[in-house]
């Protein structure tokens, strides 16, 4: 099935996915009726690592924890509890078929893979959707206030892309309140002795010894302190690389070092190019900005989308006549409209703005508009809906949404690239695991809104839970390497020296200066839209600018009190490289797909052109040390349960 | 866009936990009314590297005024003057050219500080990790429709469990109680037919948790005015209402013992 190799390619005999070989249906079953089972009264022997207390960290290290496993859970968050994944708004996925209106497993499978573009593996996918139906019933239980309607059953609404509704949510907090309901069931764990909680704590290494995961070394926070953790497996819950962009929708915190020391390590990383464009931002105001915020693409399903179609347009919207408008969804995209996918409405939205349309005092926004929503379901309504969505944007934009239309545009929010992982969530070390959004597994080269709250969570309540098992099983009672062993000393000293490093370039610039500017290159030309040429340009732009941070790089401070600027210095070191690998990787897959849009791959109307013979697959890289130097290895995409087919949303 | 100039900050500054703290000035010369709080402190500590002097040390994630992660005293009011509003998203245009504004860490004797502007808010963890919680182990839930849920009593347990756990509400309250805090958990659980069997033990061992560490409520009601989420005071009210009805349910059960 889904572990075919190819000969002659370097290393892909590494990259088995490892799936049962039955029909993809049948494969989650397999495994579970065939995989290796830890004694409940053994659980204990074990010690497991998790590394990140967002969705899918929370809720592995609480799981693991019930079933018997000794946890030790880390943050560098003060808490658990404030996890990036506290920021979703739209709402969670799930296949319950509540509305009676067609939706199944098959159907959330399908709507997957056809979302990411036949860029990712059926058999996770096909699990992913299997589950999905399991995580709200446990959420429910765990105490999270989904909406409701009247007769106290669960609300649904559809969301970005999908055509049944099948979008479970609480408020426009549907982040916080899964988060505070796996946090509690963690912090449950915490209390009873099961979990031990390091918070203030960075990863800062991972350690193999003799080919397996044996731990990691850690910052805290605090202190500077260096400190090594033995363990028998570790799991690396630590998120998404959005930040590489500078600007985005992420939280200021999140940031790739986790997963890049692994990689260096010898973990491959997978499509570090598909990264997500969200088509609804508050598009940045000056030059101070730090972030941008995410207006949740809820707000398409009763926002319209437009923009003034004479270009240089300086009327007030409201001034604007309906047939001088141009709502370019609506236009393009009949069927889908204002719910088009989020690569395809964020690209329109460039092109609108590109083409001198755009919006607002810096013309860099659309309109997405509620005055018909509002005329049709009345004020009340939309409020409810939305309420706390349009007090936020008012308070960072300074305008009212329900007199003038909002302004948004697209910003970076999501990266399905990730750490390479096989179908037990196992990267290219052994006992090293990597789960929700730091693993590259479930969305190909586009994830559909409200599927990676789900995919978290089914990672860590449902899959890792099973699959670590099947490892640890004939591990029993075998020592493991303690942390005097050489390689965690060594690691400990290589730790030490990069900080020392950091603090002895007594150079002029910060470490956000840096993070600026390397943004501002990713974004240019490894954005929304990709070309040879600007790959190229960054790729011979970003090893200059990396030499200058490596030589005028300026952090005060000492290394042995809290010291943000340094921990930034590390941070920023690690997307210089991840950067590097990105631009490799988009100017690699000559091909459009998802959020990869190569300008030079599109049919004559714009739309983005696949190349499923050469690129059907995925493409997983391993470090050499440098990272203009990184080896491709490829893992072939199998799809024998939905057909290849053209994405087209018109 | 315009521009604000001449911003006079003054703000807390300390090394570490066990040393003592001073107030230091600093000059914004100019920055955009469109920018954040934050990204003023931002530029402040660009200028700071910049003049080769150490950063001021402030917590802040997502900005976004959810994670709760950023905790400000703004001229003496936490998270500043603007109501239902966390730092994060206050933004400069609520402020004028030449204003002189003080920033301190909240201030609570459970909330040690770490350094400058950043405190230990881990005794609210420790309140939720005593009882905080459904017990609810994974696998065995019943189908999510099982129990219907009036929508009113959905929406009341959403209203409390809006709380971002921030601290405002001990920072704000003259006797740095945790009231607001743990009775938003208890109300956010206790409304839900799926906390009933736990009602009682949960919020007596929260109370007595919060007791170990924080002070006294004497219904000052500067919490809710404090509160980023404006979570309603009345939560404290069904609170202290649950704790006594625990105490004398588990006088019973002991007597019977
Ligand atoms: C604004 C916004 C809105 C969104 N809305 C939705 C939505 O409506 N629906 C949806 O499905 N998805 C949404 N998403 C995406 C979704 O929120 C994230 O993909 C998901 O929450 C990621 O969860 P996670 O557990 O993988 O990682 P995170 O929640 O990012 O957690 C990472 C954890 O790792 C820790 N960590 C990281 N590195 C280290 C290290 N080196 N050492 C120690 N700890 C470390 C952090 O402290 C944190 O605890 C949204 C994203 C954004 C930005
Ligand atoms: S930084 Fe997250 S609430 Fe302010």
């Amino acid at each position: 099935m889904s572990t075919t190799t190819i000969a002659g390619l370097p290393g892909s005999e590494k990259l088995q996915s490892k799936a049962p070989n039955v029909a993809v249906p049948e494969m989650w079953e397999t495994f579970k009726s065939d995989m290796k089972l830890v004694n409940p009264n053994n659980k204990r022997k074990f010690k497991i690592i998790v590394v990140g207390t967002g969705l899918a960290g929370a809720s592995a290290a609480a799981t693991l924890a019930e079933l018997g496993y000794q946890v030790d859970a880390f943050t560098f968050h003060d808490s658990p509890r404030r996890a990036h994944s506290i920021a979703a708004q739209g709402g969670i996925n799930a296949a319950k078929n509540y509305k009676g209106d067609g939706d199944s497993i098959h159907r959330l499978f399908y709507d997957t893979i056809k979302g990411g573009d036949f860029r990712a593996r059926e058999s996770n996918v096909h699990r992913l959707a299997e589950v999905s139906v399991d995580i709200i019933d446990q959420m429910v239980a765990q105490g999270v206030p989904f909406a409701r309607e009247y007769g106290g059953l669960l609300d649904n609404r559809s969301f970005g892309g999908a055509q049944v509704s099948r979008t479970f949510y609480a408020r426009g907090q549907t982040g916080q309140q899964l988060l505070i309901g796996a946090y509690q069931q963690m912090a449950r764990q915490i209390g009873l002795g099961n979990v031990r909680l390091w918070n203030r704590t960075e990863l800062v290494d991972t350690v193999t010894v003799d080919g397996r995961c044996a731990g990691i070394v850690t910052r805290d926070l605090m202190t500077g302190d260096i400190v090594s953790h033995a363990a028998h497996a570790v799991v690396l819950c630590t998120g998404g690389y959005g930040n590489v962009f500078f600007l985005s929708t992420n939280a200021m915190a999140c940031n790739v070092t986790a997963a890049w020391r692994a990689h260096r390590r010898g973990a491959y990383f997978a499509n570090p190019c598909y990264t997500q464009i969200h088509p609804t931002c508050i598009p940045q105001a000056d030059d101070t900005q730090s972030k941008l915020t995410l207006m949740s693409e809820s707000l398409r399903n009763d926002g319209r989308v437009w923009v003034p179609k004479a270009v240089g347009d300086e009327r007030a919207p409201a001034d604007i006549p309906e047939d001088e408008r141009d709502y370019y969804l609506e236009r393009l995209y009949p069927s889908f409209g204002n719910l088009a996918p989020r690569d395809i409405s964020s690209r329109a939205a460039k092109r609108a703005v590109d083409s001198g349309r755009g919006v607002g005092p810096l013309k860099n926004g659309v309109y997405l508009d509620f005055s018909a929503a509002i005329g049709r379901l009345g004020k009340d309504v939309v409020e409810e809906r939305y309420g706390n969505l349009f007090e936020m944007y008012e308070r960072i934009a300074g305008e009212d949404p329900y007199s003038t239309p909002m302004r948004i545009y697209p910003a970076s929010h999501y990266t399905m690239g990730g750490l390479w992982v096989d179908y037990e969530l196992m990267t290219s070390i052994p006992g090293l695991y990597a789960a929700g959004e730091a693993n590259f597994s479930d969305h190909g080269a586009n994830r559909l809104g409200a599927s990676a709250l789900m995919q978290g969570l089914s990672d860590g309540y449902f899959v890792l839970p099973y699959t670590i098992g099947n490892y640890l099983a004939p591990l029993l009672n075998k020592p493991v390497p303690g942390v005097d062993h050489p390689e965690f000393k060594a690691a400990e000293a290589a730790a030490r020296q990069r900080y020392q490093g950091y603090l002895d370039v007594k150079g002029t610039r910060s470490p956000d200066f840096f993070h600026r500017e390397l943004g501002k290159i990713i974004w240019d030309y490894c954005g929304m839209e990709r070309t040879e040429q600007g790959l190229e340009k960054a790729l011979s732009e970003l090893p200059a600018l990396y030499e200058e941070f490596q030589k005028d790089l300026r952090v005060t401070g000492d290394g042995a009190s809290t010291n943000q600027t340094l921990e930034k210095a590390g941070r920023v070191d690690d997307f210089f490289q991840l950067g590097m690998l990105m631009c490799r990787d988009a100017l690699e897959r000559k091909e459009s797909c998802g959020g990869h849009f190569r300008a030079e791959y599109q049919d004559d109307e714009g739309e983005a052109k696949r190349d499923d013979e050469n690129f059907a697959h995925v493409a997983a890289w391993e470090w050499t040390g440098d990272p203009m130097q990184s080896i491709r290895n490829v893992e072939p995409l199998d799809f024998t349960t939905v057909h290849l087919a053209t994405r087209s949303y018109k | 866009m315009s521009h604000l100039s001449d911003i006079k900050l003054k703000i807390w500054r300390q090394a570490g936990p066990d040393q003592g703290g001073r107030f230091e000035s600093y000059l914004i010369p100019s920055i955009s009314d469109e920018a954040s709080f934050l990204e003023m402190l931002d530029v402040l500590n660009e200028q700071l590297i910049n003049e080769g002097r150490e950063a001021v040390v402030f917590d802040h994630d997502c900005r976004e005024g959810i994670c709760g992660t950023c905790s400000l005293m703004i001229d003496g009011q936490a998270h500043g003057p603007q109501r239902g509003t966390a730092t994060c998203q206050l933004h400069m245009r609520k402020f004028q050219s030449g204003a002189e504004i003080v920033i301190e860490p909240w201030r609570a004797s459970a909330f040690p500080i770490i350094k400058d502007l950043m405190v230990d808010r881990a005794a609210f963890d420790r309140i939720v990790e005593s009882g905080g919680f459904i017990t609810a182990e994974t696998g065995g839930a019943p189908d999510a429709n099982l129990i219907p849920i009036p929508k009113p009593v959905a929406d009341a347990s959403m209203d409390a469990a809006a709380c971002i756990g921030c601290g405002a509400c001990v920072a704000a309250c003259p006797n740095g109680a945790a009231n607001l805090f743990t009775a938003a958990k208890v109300a956010h659980l206790s409304l839900l037919p799926q906390g009933q069997p736990e009602r009682y033990k949960r919020v007596e061992a929260m109370v007595e948790t919060m007791d170990e560490y924080f002070g006294s409520c004497t219904n000052h009601g500067e919490c809710e005015a404090a509160c980023p989420k404006e979570i309603s005071i009345d939560v404290i009210a069904l609170m202290h209402q649950d704790y006594r009805k625990a105490k004398f349910a588990n006088r019973k059960t002991l007597s019977r013992s």
